[in-house]
């Protein structure tokens, strides 16, 4: 069964992005993909709950696209689950809009992929640092998928750029067709 | 025809006034020329609907008088102080220049000496009524050329009071006039000293006491008996009522009745000033002028030209721009009614069918006003530079974006885009706006963007982006379509003044910024703050509610021209924002809603 996935791009400053302009040029044109720039909509960082909860609930996947900006998502993304994310609709009674739904995130990051781990730079592994994101798609009732991340986004080569972006293609299109990796679940489980 | 009754004197002065006004303001010749046309056509001359015009003549020059109350009450004593220099000095020229010129005319014409001098002197004076009213129609009052025209009329309404008694004088020199006079004299010099004082102390209180009364129609009467009062006072010791009536109102410009005290004489002075004109226009000697319509014709316009030459020659170096000492020398070419008081009290230097002649002249002179005045605006005062109506500047720079409108709005758009490294040629069709910009620095351009030569010159074929900030609605429009027409290609961003012309906007799809639609929702939301909300839940509705109505104005431009539609469409829009902006409150309000936020 094909899935229609939101993709709520945030970058501040899109016009210079080298990494996040290339992945979204690879995924904007596919069947099923809603891109929706929130930097774009909502300059004023007015975020229009209303409006937003609708594009969800008319997607089956909600895919968040950013750079990683203090090992967390830019502030306008920070303010959609902020402002959107409503108890009675995304959690608590009655909200279950998002339940069943999937989530995912593709991010890129300044340091290189070393750094990502105990001992190196960032100190953290990826999946550490996404933990935030996993939960609140638990919380929410949605199942989180594996993310898609792109290291040291402003040194790659172009070529490695290239290969990158068909790799998210490749994902995206994969999972517009229905087509599910294995739930991306760092969480003990409880048992 | 004959023994004509109030009732139907008034339903005849009325129907005339009320048929030829429109008409002649429709047609572009202005009111005052509807007025005098009208008088002539119910006058003796005409269809002789009333019987004795001169007696309405009396009566209509309290229109006059009004007239120059109210001029007064716009004009405190500061301000009347500082016009000091036009008063006397313009004044004196112009009264000294003309009396001078008409009367070596007369006698180089083979005239005598003493009927040239009279003759000068009543050409001398303009028309107060015919100047001050199509001056102020045309709101050219405030303009250089229109402060001169009414400094100089204020001078010859002083300067009548000596050429009558010189006339007296020069009529035989009886001694005993002489002595009279020095009585009078002494008499008006101390009514003078008492209009002042009383002024200042006696009718701000007699008016608060009268306004306490809270009866309007009290009010008013007590207006038009303060003004009345002090013009019969003026006239019994031989000044003039205007001048009386002058001086009140700029003693009460102070005053905090100032713009009731307008208010409540301005439509009297409107119908008794019609009335005057229309008396005028009764009493010119259709007659004489059919009987030698070329002396006649000729003489008006020759003193009409040789006062317009001499008034331009004075104003020129002493005073202003070339527009302006053109409004001037023509706003006061006409010869005034004083000419016919100037005339009457020469009786017996001026024989019987010379005074005709010149009264019939001077009546001519004055229709001749407005069609001269017509003329100025749009002939002359399009061409001549005043400071204000200078040709366009040439624009020697070529910019991404082209600002047309430098005021309030304009400005800030062009300062953000300059901040922002995005240079601006600025274009402004207020010259006194280009000069005072200038002088801070800024480098703007005088010129009209509503021609297309303009726009050409200032790169619309190339720039990036047009901005149209200018105030005036159908300006915008205008520059709007011109610059779609010609320019295609060149993005357009306009000030809107309100949701018609949004509309319009949209249904072009060119983007447009609400004038006052930023500054409201700034207002609102200030509000909702004091009234406690929480700065980010009151910016959150007031941004929510320009969301919504932007929107709407794009889903209801479709239905502009369907009132009914649109008014439906409007109370839906309206209950569904009201919703939705109350949900926005709720959403953060709440300490007791469950949930972290």
């Amino acid at each position: 069964m094909p899935l229609r996935i939101l993709v709520l791009y945030a970058h501040p400053a899109h016009d210079r992005s080298r990494a996040n302009r290339a992945l979204r040029a690879a995924i904007e044109d596919l069947a099923g993909v809603t891109l929706h720039d929130l930097y774009d909509s909502y300059p004023d960082f007015f975020v229009d709950v209303r409006r937003e909860q609708r594009l969800a609930e008319q997607h089956d996947v909600l895919l968040f696209q950013h750079p990683m900006y203090w090992y967390n998502v830019p502030a306008l993304l920070k303010e959609w689950q902020d402002a959107v994310l409503e108890v009675g609709w995304a959690y608590g009674e009655g909200g279950d809009k998002l339940h069943g739904k999937h989530f995912m995130q593709a991010l890129s990051t300044g340091g290189h992929a070393a750094s990502y781990r105990h001992g190196g730079h960032a100190q953290f592994e990826i999946a550490e640092l996404l933990r935030p994101f996993e939960q609140m798609a638990h919380y929410c009732g949605m199942r989180c998928l594996p993310p898609f991340v792109t290291h040291a986004a402003r040194l790659i080569d172009e070529r490695a750029l290239e290969a990158q972006a068909e790799a998210y293609r490749e994902r995206v299109a994969a999972l517009a067709a229905g087509e599910l990796p294995a739930p991306f679940d760092t969480i003990p489980s409880a048992e | 025809m004959h023994d004509h009754g109030f009732l139907e004197q008034a339903l005849v002065y009325l129907a005339a006034g009320v048929i030829a006004v429109p008409v002649f303001k429709r047609l572009g010749l202005g009111s005052v020329l509807g007025y005098l046309v009208a008088g002539v056509a119910i006058g003796p001359w005409g269809l002789r609907l009333i019987a004795e015009p001169g007696t309405v003549l009396q009566f209509a020059e309290f229109g006059i008088v009004l007239l120059l109350f109210l001029v007064g009450l716009e004009l405190n004593p500061a301000r009347l102080w500082a016009l000091r220099r036009p008063i006397f000095g313009l004044g004196s020229a112009q009264v000294l220049a003309t009396v001078a010129a008409v009367a070596a005319l007369g006698v180089a014409l083979g005239q005598p000496l003493a009927v040239s001098l009279v003759a000068g002197m009543g050409f001398a004076m303009s028309s107060t009524a015919i100047g001050l009213a199509t001056l102020a129609e045309k709101n050219l009052l405030p303009t250089p050329g229109g402060q001169a025209s009414f400094s100089v009329l204020l001078f010859q309404d002083l300067a009548v009071i000596p050429l009558v008694l010189l006339l007296a004088l020069l009529s035989g020199g009886k001694g005993a006039a002489t002595e009279f006079d020095w009585n009078s004299a002494a008499k008006a010099i101390a009514l003078i000293g008492l209009l002042v004082a009383a002024g200042r102390y006696l009718l701000r209180p007699l008016l608060r006491f009268v306004a306490n009364t809270g009866l309007r129609e009290v009010f008013v009467g007590f207006s038009l008996l303060l003004v009345l009062g002090i013009a019969a006072l003026m006239q019994a010791v031989g000044l003039s009522m205007a001048l009386g009536a002058f001086l009140a109102g700029v003693l009460l410009a102070d005053s905090e009745y100032r713009h009731e005290l307008e208010l409540d004489i301005e439509p009297f002075k409107g119908l008794l000033l019609g009335l005057f004109f229309i008396a005028v226009g009764m009493s010119i000697d259709v007659g004489l002028f059919l009987h030698a319509p070329l002396l006649v014709l000729g003489l008006a316009l020759g003193v009409v030209a040789l006062k317009s030459a001499l008034q331009y020659a004075i104003a020129r170096p002493f005073y202003c721009g070339r527009s302006d000492a053109a409004l001037f020398a023509l706003a006061l070419s006409q010869v005034g009614e004083f000419a016919f008081v100037l005339f009457g009290a020469a009786g017996q230097i001026l024989p019987r069918a010379t005074i005709d002649l010149l009264n019939a002249a001077v009546a001519t002179s004055m229709l001749s006003t407005p069609l001269l005045m017509l003329a100025y605006e749009r002939l002359l005062a399009p061409r001549l530079a005043r400071p204000g109506a200078r040709a366009a500047d040439v624009i020697s720079e070529t910019n991404p974006v082209i600002v047309a409108g430098f005021g309030r709005f304009g400005q800030i758009v062009s300062r953000v885009l300059g901040g922002a490294g995005v240079a601006t040629t600025v274009i402004d069709h207020d010259p006194n706006q280009v000069d005072l910009v200038r002088r801070f620095g800024t480098k703007a351009y005088y010129g009209d963007a509503t021609r297309l030569d303009l726009l050409r010159a200032a790169g619309a074929d190339k720039a990036a982006l047009l901005v149209v900030a200018v105030d005036d609605v159908e300006a915008a429009l205008a520059i709007t379509r011109l610059a779609r027409e010609n320019f295609p290609r060149l993005p357009l961003l306009v000030r809107a003044h309100g949701r018609t012309d949004a509309f319009e906007y949209v249904e072009m799809g060119v983007p447009a910024v609400r004038e006052t639609l930023g500054s409201a929702l700034d207002a609102a939301q200030a509000a909702l703050r004091v009234l406690g909300f929480h700065p980010h839940a009151a910016w959150r509705i007031a941004a929510q509610f320009r969301r919504r109505d932007e929107a709407m104005l794009v889903e209801h431009a479709p239905h502009r021209h369907d009132e009914k539609k649109l008014i439906a469409v409007s109370q839906q829009a309206r209950a569904d924002l009201n919703a939705l902006l109350r949900e926005e409150a709720a959403r953060l309000r709440g300490a007791e809603e469950p949930g972290w936020r």
